[in-house]
């Protein structure tokens, strides 16, 4: 059966860790391996990093949603912010590569990201906002259901 | 949950401990506190202890490189040690190891800088 959850919150790096483990508390019940778990984790981290910084340039007072949907073993997992987009998407997703060098930023967000799920849409509109759309299919799940 | 660091130096070595989760909103105060601990002192090297980091993205990656670039400039060597399978990765991931030796303990890692524990 499909089971849906959608959380909305301030743009402020103090919910990093809230997003990460919620997302986390709703994925356990697929019963996912740690090494699955901690993979998701730091991927919303990224994402939702990338929201505040980037998309938001820290400023605390916009909101980053998230939808996270399971079924079959497989978890859909949506991003979205309404800040300043990504003007080249390709660009921004080479490793190293970081448009706020200042900021000690590694450049490897989007690597991680993309090596860690199975799939990773990005969709960004100047001055509209981001969304990342992943998935990723748990292995245990893959055996049972498959 | 948090993080917590520990700072320690011995000789022209400093030894930093952490302790949780290592992100974005935690790197920031991290970056300052370990900035200031190496240009206080007489540092040269660094010891990164991640025994007790339970969870690391890609913004602790940028802390750590941003140190790895203070003590070259100093003429020194970073070392971490005592880093999980998940954390590993992400150093293979991002080529962190080309750069940055890992020893297993800190016990080791000290005395491949010539300070006896």
């Amino acid at each position: 059966m499909k089971n849906q959850m959608k959380i909305e919150f301030s743009s402020i790096s103090e919910n990093e860790a809230f997003a990460r483990v919620t997302v986390a508390a709703f994925i356990s019940q697929l019963d996912p391996t740690m090494d699955e778990l901690t993979e998701i984790k730091t991927v919303v981290s990224e994402v939702v990093t990338n929201a505040i910084i980037h998309g938001y340039n820290n400023e605390g007072h916009h909101k980053i949603y998230i939808s996270c949907t399971i079924e079959n073993g497989e978890i859909e997992l949506s991003i979205k912010d309404n800040g300043i987009g990504i003007a080249n998407i390709d660009r921004a997703m080479e490793p190293l590569y970081t448009s706020k060098p200042d900021l000690e930023r590694s450049g490897m967000g989007f690597t991680i990201i993309e090596n860690f799920m199975d799939s990773v849409v990005v969709t960004s509109t100047p001055e509209k906002g981001t969304t990342v759309n992943m998935t990723k299919q748990l292995i245990n799940s893959k055996t049972v259901y498959n | 949950m948090g993080l917590h660091s520990m700072f320690d130096v011995k000789e022209d070595v400093l030894i930093v401990r952490l302790a949780g989760e290592l992100d974005h909103h935690e790197a920031e105060h991290l970056r300052d506190s370990w900035k200031d601990m190496i240009y206080s002192n007489s540092i040269k090297h660094v010891i990164l202890n991640l025994e007790n980091v339970s969870f690391m993205d890609s913004s602790g990656l940028g802390v750590i490189l941003g140190r790895y670039k203070e003590v070259l400039q100093l003429g020194g060597e970073m070392v971490v040690c005592s880093i999980s399978p998940s954390i590993k990765r992400l150093f293979e991931m991002s080529g962190l190891f080309k750069i940055v030796r890992l020893e297993e303990n800190e016990a080791f890692a000290l005395e491949t800088l010539g300070v006896a524990s």
